[in-house]
């Protein structure tokens, strides 16, 4: 990986010395600092970037870490080296180091602990570019050079090492991720959710909470940290009334659209990063009280980013009005108008004395069926359900509302309709880099169904829900439910009622499960129709375009 | 008269039978077992003078049962197999060597015509008692059958399994705890909506200590992945090596198959059937819930019975040693 390689260079750099001098004052408030067992304050953190900036325009040979080392922070601040430029400028393009002496110096140099993407991203360029203005120079020197700090100039494309930062939800059984959390949660002065019940050992490594102890109830009324249209979001979140990808990502921004109605930046501070360092406790908190899906995680992305990308001479309404337009702009062309594509593209798809199945509720999906009845299409639907979220009596509700002729079924009865089914309708909740599609659990199994049985299966999903993460099974990142919820009272007898004190019995409600690319015959999108597998070339020309 | 008496006794038994064949609710193994008493019962209380008159009252009253319920094939199973007994029972009366009967099975089929040339009017005297003596034995095979499958159990789990089922079966339940009381292994099982039987099952191994975890049915393939073996029960297994097993298995079939997970049935021998599917028997089947699934003997890799472990293509050849051809039909 990239840390033995970085690793083994950094031996090479014989730097440390040389670094340490620059940081040796630095290096001793921070190790008084890290002594004392805190981390550094805010404020020591934008002295030391003020310092270090100086430092950077004064002395044309003393390097920064290489850019790409912010890119890869995990939770345990590893340092980034400071390599002399004498060695040889090809070491700029790898990734960053931890190295043992110099960890104190390499800790200053990197503003905060946890750089969100864009901010990480900006501060790449820049980097990049003053590296390169450097290297320029030396290579006037040393021509030798020149090629190889064009490399550095790239963007950070395919080749570059993805080491991202682990998310937390999926390490809950490693101690030390758990503490951090603690650690940041304290900081940002929200309330820790602790899990539920026991946890069946393959998912051990998930949260597990109940609905019954919303985090709500911990926080203070009126909440003074977070912004009340978050809590109230967080509230809906976590008790299942605002639920599916979309319906959570409109709503998330909304919420954010009052939030930065509501903002007036503090003396001495700069709109863009204030702005966003507001948003991380609310983001955590909504975080605590679900897990972020993936459109979330998308949309949260391209806020942070129009936040970062405001110019620091625009006036504070100047800036608010630009960001609620982006905002709605976000809303209008991502989900609203996408839908519009996407249901003309599958309404073609959709032939007269078609007998559709869909799963669970998926607004698209929905909207979609809507719109081939109102262009008179003849067709009938099966609803396929399954316990215990039982979403498709909400797309029943709706569709027969249009006058819709539907059909009822639960999951278990699925291999008994199929042979009068002649396609297959399945919404997304995120399409993976790899081609699988990781939507509501039992999809998968709708889709096997129909592949045994030879129908066609058409999954609708919007482009801001792909996503870069690849996943083989629906083990190593999903959601756990609240297991209560599979239990059952039939006239008045349960037969798991108190499931907690069996010792050996373990219930688990999975809430997300992944298709492989195999069973899905066509992925509809608002940029046309396309296979599973053509997924990383939408995100990659998508990368591109931003 | 201590005649019509017994008439009398005998028709108000039937009745009974019948009564608590249509309430339902019982097991299959407990089913089978009071058929195989009830006709017993007839044989030794019913007027009769030769093995015809006795196959034809138990034919009769065979056909009353079947229709009473028409789910719970094992009545009609347990018809079949004393029709059989009588069959054989008469056959050795009348002292025709028992090699000439069981000859090759493809020879047979060839000369299928030949039994008919057989009515059984001859009267013996000793045909009640050895056809009694015979149902006798069959209702000691059909109390030791699930000890008999559960006795198989270490031959088949490891240790540190991950085992799937579905639903609730008794036979499964017995095999399973036998395994754990030599060994560890972890169980999921499918609760199996709407009646999500598969929480009674999970309760009663969790008790044993077994390590279970309940999962929706919507789950079955998303953890696939992790299971080693899926062994299930089923309601009637069909000529072709086929299954009428509890709503959902398919599914849980189709999964187990494009995992390569071996799929294993328990179920004793009283539940085969020589009916194929497709037959309408799936009248309880209503278009929104469907009680039963067919699951084509493709996709289960092995059946354990109480007589030992068969392959699904076995199944013909063990159906014509418990069934005569012509009572495929009553």
């Amino acid at each position: 990986m990239a840390d033995s390689e970085g690793r083994g260079q950094s031996k090479q750099t014989g730097s440390i010395n040389h670094a340490a001098d620059e940081g040796d004052g630095k290096l001793h408030e921070i190790a008084r600092v890290k002594d004392e067992g805190k981390d550094l304050t805010k404020e020591e953190k934008q002295r030391l970037r003020k310092e270090k900036k100086q430092q950077k325009k004064g002395k044309k040979d003393d390097k920064g870490p290489t850019e790409k080392g912010t890119d890869k922070e995990k939770k345990v601040p590893p340092s980034t080296a400071s390599q002399p430029v004498t060695q040889s400028p090809a070491q700029k393009a790898q990734s960053a180091v931890p190295v043992v002496a110099s960890v104190p110096v390499s800790e200053s140099t990197t503003p905060t602990d946890k750089p969100t993407k864009s901010k990480a991203e900006l501060k790449a360029e820049r980097r990049a570019r003053q590296e390169a203005e450097r290297a320029s120079k030396q290579a006037k020197k040393e021509p030798g050079s020149q090629p190889a700090s064009s490399k550095s100039k790239a963007p950070p494309n395919e080749l570059q090492p993805a080491v991202k930062r682990l998310p937390e939800h999926i390490q809950v059984d490693d101690p030390a991720v758990v503490r951090k959390l603690a650690k940041k949660l304290e900081r940002q002065q929200i309330p820790l959710r602790s899990d539920y019940g026991y946890k069946v050992s393959l998912f051990s490594h998930l949260h597990q909470y109940s609905r019954k102890a919303p985090l709500t109830q911990q926080i203070s009324i009126p909440a003074t940290v977070i912004h009340p249209s978050i809590v109230r979001l967080g509230l809906q979140y976590s008790q299942g009334i605002v639920a599916g990808s979309n319906a959570r990502s409109v709503a998330l921004l909304h919420a954010f659209k009052q939030v930065i109605q509501d903002y007036s930046t503090p003396p001495n501070e700069e709109l863009p990063r204030d702005l966003v360092n507001k948003l991380k406790p609310y983001i955590s908190f909504l975080n605590q009280c679900r897990p972020l899906s993936a459109s979330m995680g998308n949309a949260i992305k391209y806020i942070k980013k129009e936040i970062s990308n405001i110019p620091s001479q625009c006036k504070e309404e100047e800036a608010k009005k630009k960001l609620l337009l982006c905002i709605d702009n976000y809303v209008n062309e991502k989900i609203t108008l996408a839908a519009k594509a996407i249901s003309k593209c599958a309404i073609d798809k959709i032939s007269d004395g078609d007998v559709i199945l869909v799963y669970g509720c998926s607004s698209l999906v929905n909207h979609i069926l809507c719109e081939a009845f109102e262009k008179q299409r003849k067709f009938r639907v099966i609803v396929v359900d399954s316990r215990p979220r039982l979403e498709g009596r909400e797309a029943l509700r709706r569709l027969v509302k249009r006058g819709i002729r539907c059909t009822y079924v639960l999951i278990s009865a699925v291999s008994y309709i199929l042979p009068e089914v002649s396609k297959v309708f399945l919404g997304a909740h995120a399409l993976l880099a790899n081609g699988y599609v990781m939507s509501r659990v039992g999809t998968s199994q709708i889709a096997l169904v129909a592949k045994a049985y030879n129908v066609p299966v058409l999954v609708c999903c919007e482009t801001y829900k792909f996503c870069e993460r690849v996943q083989t099974d629906s083990f190593v990142s999903n959601e756990l439910d609240d297991p209560d919820d599979l239990i059952v009272t039939r006239e008045g007898k349960t037969q798991l009622a108190d499931w907690q004190s069996v010792k050996s019995l373990g219930l688990l409600n999975l809430v997300y499960d992944v298709t492989p690319p195999d069973f899905v015959d066509l992925v509809i999108t608002e940029l046309g129709m396309i296979p599973c597998t053509s997924v990383p070339v939408v995100l990659r020309v998508k990368n591109v375009d931003q | 008269m201590p005649g019509a008496d017994k008439e009398t006794d005998l028709g108000e038994r039937i009745e009974a039978f019948l009564a608590e064949l249509k309430r339902g609710g019982r097991g299959s193994g407990e089913t089978a077992r009071s058929t195989a008493a009830l006709l017993r019962r007839i044989t030794a209380q019913a007027r009769w003078s030769s093995a015809g008159d006795l196959m034809e009252i138990i034919r009769k009253e065979g056909r009353r049962m079947t229709a009473a319920q028409p789910s719970e094939t094992t009545v009609g199973n347990m018809v079949r197999r004393v029709l059989k007994i009588i069959r054989e029972e008469y056959a050795r009366s009348r002292g025709s060597s028992e090699e000439a009967d069981q000859q090759e099975s493809l020879h047979k089929l060839l000369t299928s015509g030949g039994s008919s040339e057989e009515n059984f009017r001859q009267h013996f005297a000793p045909l009640k008692a050895n056809v009694i003596e015979a149902i006798n034995e069959l209702l000691t095979e059909l109390e030791g059958t699930t000890d008999n499958i559960a006795m198989q159990a270490l031959e088949h789990i490891h240790s540190n399994e991950v085992i799937m089922t579905i639903g609730r079966s008794r036979t499964v339940e017995a095999f399973l705890k036998d395994a754990a009381r030599k060994r560890k292994f972890h169980v999921i099982v499918a609760e199996c909506a709407p009646f999500c039987q598969g929480h009674e099952m999970a309760t009663s191994l969790s008790e044993d200590g077994i390590e279970t975890t309940v999962i929706p049915d919507a789950a079955i393939f998303a953890v696939m992945s992790r299971v080693n073996k899926v062994i299930i029960g089923t309601q009637t297994v069909l000529a072709n090596g086929g299954l009428r097993a509890v709503n959902g298995t398919h599914t849980l079939a189709l999964a187990a198959k494009h995992h390569s997970t071996p799929l294993i049935v328990c179920a004793p021998m009283f539940k085969l059937s020589p009916q194929v599917p497709g037959q309408n028997s799936l009248t309880c089947v209503n278009a929104h819930c469907p009680v039963f699934d067919y699951v084509p003997p493709e996709l289960i890799t092995l059946f354990i019975s109480n007589i030992g472990g068969n392959a699904p293509s076995y199944i013909y050849r063990l159906m014509s040693e418990l069934y005569h051809p012509e009572d495929h039909e009553l």
